[in-house]
C-alpha cells in the first residue's frame, strides 16, 4: 500500500504542479474552468491508451519510439507554453486593468486556454501512462491485494492533487501588480524545463550529442531523488547531473520566448486607461 | 518544434554507432547481473531484457537515464561517455530489490 502510494503521488505531483500553474496563470480567461477539466479528462484517457501501447511504442524506431514519443510530447508542451507567454505578453496588461473587456475577448480566450488545455492533457498522458502501468503490475504481480493496491494509489493521488492546488492557492495570494510577471516567468521557466528534458530523450536515443556529460554535478547540494530536488525538476528544470545539451536546449528556449514576448509587447491605447 | 529546426538540422551529423553493446536482464524483479563493467569515455548501448510478466522503469539518476519497459520486452538505452567510476541505477517498480550499477573503467 505504501509502494503505490509513494510512487502515485511522485508521478502525480509532476502533473499536478503543471496544472496549478496553468490554473493559476490563466486565472483572468473566462471558460478556463471546463477547458482545465477537458485537459484533465482527455488526458487520463490518452495515459490509458498510451499505458496499453507502451511495448509497441518502444519497438518503433528500432527501439528508440519511447524516446521519441516523450520527447515529440515535452516539444509541443513547450512550445505552447511559449505562445501562452507571448499572447499574455500582448494581452495580459490590458486583461488586468479591465476585467470588463474581458467578455468581448472570448474567442480569443478560447484559443489561448485550447493551446494551455492541451499543455495539461499532455502533462497527465506522460505522468499517467507510467502510473497505470506500475498499478497494473503491481496487481499482475499479485503481491498485494486489489484493495490495497488502490487504497494506495488514492492516498497517492489525493497528496499529489493537493500539493498542485496548494501551489495554485499560493499564486492567488500573489498581489495583482506583480501577478502576470511572476506567473509569466515561471511558464517561461516550465517551457525551458520541459525543453531540456526533451534534449535528454533524444540523447537517451542517440539522436544528439550530450556535449558535456555530466555539466555539473550539484547532487551533493540537492538531490533529483529528494522531494525538493523533484519539485524544482518539475518547475524550473533543476538538474543535479545534466548534460550539455540539455543546458543548450534550456537557455535557447528562454532567449526565444524573452525575444518573442518582447516583440508581441504593445504599448495598450491611451483610451482605456481613461474610462 | 520551431525553436528547436536549426539544431535538428544538426542531428544527421551528430548520429553514431555506439562502441558497444551490453546486455542484461531483468528475472523476478533483480537485474542479472547486477553489475555491468562497460569501458569508460566511450558511449556504449545497454539492453535490458525485462523477462517479467510486469513492466519495469530503468531509472538512474547518476546515469540521468529513465526508460518504461514493458513485460517480455527489449529496450536499448544509450549511455556515457562516462568517467571512471560506479553509476548505480533501479527500478522504480521494485525499488527494493531491482537494483544495479554500471561500472565504467
Amino acid at each position: 500500500m505504501l509502494g503505490s502510494a509513494i510512487i502515485v503521488f511522485r508521478e502525480t505531483l509532476e502533473a499536478a504542479l503543471i496544472i496549478g500553474i496553468i490554473a493559476a496563470a490563466t486565472r483572468a480567461v473566462p471558460s478556463r474552468k471546463s477547458w482545465i477539466l477537458v485537459g484533465i479528462g482527455s488526458g487520463i484517457l490518452g495515459s490509458l491508451i498510451v499505458a496499453s501501447l507502451t511495448g509497441r511504442i518502444a519497438e518503433m524506431a528500432e527501439g528508440t519510439g519511447q524516446e521519441l514519443f516523450n520527447a515529440g510530447i515535452l516539444g509541443l508542451a513547450a512550445l505552447m507554453l511559449a505562445w501562452h507567454n507571448i499572447w499574455m505578453a500582448r494581452h495580459g496588461a490590458q486583461m488586468a486593468r479591465d476585467a470588463k473587456q474581458l467578455g468581448q475577448d472570448v474567442a480569443s480566450g478560447n484559443r489561448e486556454m485550447s493551446a494551455l488545455a492541451l499543455v495539461v492533457a499532455l502533462a497527465i498522458l506522460r505522468e499517467g501512462s507510467e502510473t497505470a502501468l506500475f498499478l497494473y503490475g503491481l496487481i499482475r504481480g499479485g503481491e498485494e491485494g486489489l484493495v490495497a493496491v488502490a487504497g494506495g494509489g488514492a492516498i497517492g493521488l489525493a497528496l499529489g492533487v493537493a500539493a498542485g492546488y496548494g501551489l495554485y492557492a499560493g499564486f492567488l495570494r500573489i498581489p495583482v501588480r506583480l501577478f502576470f510577471s511572476t506567473t509569466s516567468g515561471l511558464v517561461l521557466l516550465l517551457a525551458a524545463a520541459m525543453a531540456s528534458q526533451m534534449a535528454r530523450f533524444l540523447v537517451q536515443a542517440d539522436l544528439l550529442p550530450s556535449l558535456m556529460d555530466p555539466l555539473w554535478d550539484s547532487s551533493w547540494l540537492l538531490d533529483n531523488a529528494s522531494l525538493a530536488g523533484r519539485v524544482l525538476h518539475t518547475l524550473v528544470g533543476y538538474e543535479a547531473l545534466p548534460s550539455g545539451i540539455q543546458a543548450v536546449f534550456y537557455l535557447a528556449t528562454v532567449l526565444l520566448i524573452v525575444t518573442g514576448m518582447r516583440f508581441a509587447h504593445v504599448r495598450p491605447p491611451q483610451v482605456s486607461t481613461s474610462s | 518544434m520551431k525553436p528547436y529546426l536549426p539544431l535538428l538540422c544538426l542531428l544527421p551529423f551528430a548520429t553514431w554507432a555506439a562502441d558497444g553493446e551490453f546486455s542484461l536482464a531483468i528475472r523476478n524483479h533483480r537485474f542479472e547481473p547486477a553489475e555491468v563493467r562497460v569501458p569508460a569515455g566511450q558511449k556504449v548501448k545497454l539492453v535490458v531484457h525485462n523477462q517479467d510478466g510486469t513492466p519495469e522503469e530503468f531509472e538512474s539518476h547518476e546515469l540521468n537515464r529513465e526508460k518504461l519497459i514493458a513485460p517480455d520486452t527489449r529496450a536499448s538505452i544509450y549511455i556515457g561517455p562516462l568517467k571512471p567510476g560506479r553509476y548505480p541505477f533501479f527500478g522504480e517498480f521494485n525499488e527494493k530489490t531491482a537494483r544495479g550499477a554500471v561500472i565504467a573503467e
